[in-house]
């Protein structure tokens, strides 16, 4: 269900997956680096996913459902509405009550959340349109330690398989008693629900100890060395280094007009 | 949808834009070097087992992060699982396992920014880590390795890992400016105490279960963590003493964190003062925000339009041609 999306092909799922990652990460530093009345680039860059969006001719519903992931997070700069610098405004609310709230510090508020929301886009972008041992091999050509790269690769294998064993153990228990209809009580005390739920993780760990022993065991016998093979020396095609330099270059002439605009007050 | 449940944002996790780019870079520095650290030393104790070990105890971790129990309301206590992760494998293979979650959390799912993943690796899988470590090995030997010392010692480092691991997130918050520290700590830390006692007690009872089950596997982990690790130890300790005293002090000082947080608006004025070097340069448009904003507003229209229109056409182009193939 994760790599649903990312076998298809188009312009966008068929850029190598180092450039991808590359302008990702460039595209999100960028953004980050505006200053907050930059609202104008903040449209640019807007339509710059979603322009790849188009491109990558999935159903825009998608990447926008799942980039409010992070809306939730917003909580912890709300404070910055009250406690920024003045001028202030004020408004009242029915009954009298005044509100006092700061102008630069709601703007603010406001650029952190836009800037974090478009973030949250275009990562969801590259992790919806990469497969996943293409992004692998890309980290492994960046020189991220091979070591770490296999626990990864191992890791997302499994990772499916435990989570159906979870799925399975709180179908289990929520067939037992401890979740009850909503608007009941669940059942047992606080105490003994928490240890239901920790006996759950605690035999999940044993078995995934158990399980890699297994897994150990299997790998040697089919050769195992110490590392898992990737193939890493695959060279940039032409296409892909042009799309590296013409989006650097223009996330670099991006930010520079931001900051022109946003350096006057 | 069985796997929905992974696509649920957990608190500590910090999402892009939260951060400003100069915090997020120097944490992402502090967690590469700390973790070539943790890739060294795991492959000198547990040679070529390692790959499969931590991979499957990774994804159980990420998995276990399901497991949950309703507490009142609709909260719910769940497992971040740093401190289990700690007494069953010992200190530096749990870093990389916690990487690991981290990492794919915020590459797959989106939980936690990518920018932010530095900062997100260094307080789940470095201080929560350390910390955790320190505590139960501090606690331990107090308890002179009795199974129901291990069970108090376990649940106490559970909670300290989660709290002084939200006490780190906070401090970031308010060194980028996103969040005053005198906000930010008390409110963090006050929500994290109470999500702590969940994790606390999802530990014990997983601790509970494994001593009842395999007692083995936490003896062995105790002989080999007595070999090593004193940087860990002592780190894990300095970290949250340093945390503990530093945060407080933060949030009844906030002229602090702002004066830093002042250093990076001066950063900011900096560069803004490269473009005033030239005062009477002005492109078209600039002057007035209104009109800048609505400039880029059908600029950008234009862009999506344009790129819709070129991805039509080449469809159009791409069914003709296979038409044409088909023809002949």
């Amino acid at each position: 269900m994760i790599e649903l999306y990312s076998h298809r092909d188009s312009l966008i799922h068929r850029m190598d997956a180092r450039a991808k990652l590359v302008l990702t990460l460039a595209f999100i530093v960028c953004l980050n680096l505006l200053p907050s009345h930059a609202w104008a680039i903040y449209i640019l860059f807007l339509s710059l996913v979603v322009s790849m969006m188009l491109l990558s001719k999935l159903r825009t519903g998608l990447v926008l459902k799942r980039s409010l992931i992070a809306l939730p997070f917003a909580l912890a700069a709300l404070p910055l509405i009250f406690t920024g610098s003045p001028p202030m405004a004020s408004l009242t609310l029915f009954g009298g009550f005044l509100l006092k709230f700061s102008l630069p510090g709601t703007e603010r508020f406001a650029a952190i959340v836009v800037r974090s929301w478009i973030s949250v886009q275009i990562a969801v972008l590259l992790a919806i349109t990469t497969r996943f041992d293409d992004l692998m091999t890309a980290l492994r050509q960046l020189k991220v330690p091979l070591l770490f790269v296999s626990i990864i690769t191992l890791m997302w294998r499994y990772l499916f398989v435990i989570l159906d064993e979870v799925t399975r153990m709180l179908r289990a228990r929520s067939s037992r008693s401890a979740s009850a209809p909503t608007g009941l009580r669940s059942g047992g005390s606080l105490s003994w629900r928490a240890r239901v739920t920790g006996g759950m993780a605690g035999s999940l760990f044993l078995r995934a100890l158990e399980r890699s022993d297994r897994v150990y065991a299997a790998m040697l016998s089919r050769g195992y060395g110490t590392e898992i093979p990737v193939n890493h020396n695959r060279p940039l095609s032409d296409a892909d280094r042009r799309i590296l330099w013409f989006g650097s270059v223009l996330l670099l002439v991006l930010t520079l007009f931001g900051m022109l605009i946003g350096g006057r007050p | 949808m069985p796997y929905s449940i992974l696509f649920s944002p957990q608190p500590m996790h910090i999402p892009d834009g939260f951060l400003s780019v100069v915090v997020s870079i120097v944490f992402w520095v502090i967690s590469a070097i700390v973790l070539v650290i943790a890739l060294r030393k795991t492959r000198e104790t547990l040679a070529d087992r390692q790959v499969p070990l931590m991979g499957v105890l990774a994804a159980a971790i990420f998995a276990g992060q399901m497991l949950n129990f309703s507490v009142t309301g609709g909260t719910s206590g769940h497992l971040l699982g740093a401190a289990i992760a700690v007494i069953l494998l010992g200190p530096w293979p749990a870093v990389l396992v916690m990487t690991a979650v981290v990492s794919v959390q915020a590459l797959f799912f989106q939980d936690g920014g990518l920018l932010a993943l530095g900062a997100n690796i260094f307080n789940m899988g470095i201080v929560g880590v350390f910390v955790a470590y320190a505590v139960y090995q501090l606690l331990i030997r107090l308890f002179k390795n009795t199974s129901w010392g291990m069970i108090v010692s376990g649940f106490i480092a559970a909670w300290s890992s989660i709290f002084v691991a939200s006490l780190a997130c906070a401090l970031e918050l308010a060194l980028s400016g996103t969040s005053p520290a005198n906000i930010a700590v008390p409110a963090m830390a006050g929500i994290h105490a109470l999500i702590g006692v969940g994790e606390g007690l999802i530990t014990t009872a997983a601790l509970g279960f494994i001593l009842a089950a395999r007692k083995d596997l936490l003896k062995k982990e105790d002989a080999s963590s007595s070999i090593g690790s004193k940087g860990i130890f002592v780190g894990g300790l300095l970290i949250a003493v340093v945390l503990a005293v530093l945060s407080p002090l933060a949030s009844s000082h906030p002229d602090g964190l702002e004066w830093v947080a002042e250093q990076h608006g001066f950063l900011d004025t900096a560069k803004s003062a490269l473009f005033n070097i030239l005062p009477d340069y002005t492109l078209p448009g600039i002057e007035n925000p209104v009109l800048t904003t609505i400039v880029a507003g059908i600029l950008g229209v234009a862009i999506v339009f344009g790129v819709a229109f070129g991805v039509a056409r080449a469809e159009k182009h791409g069914t003709s041609h296979e038409k044409v193939q088909e023809k002949s």
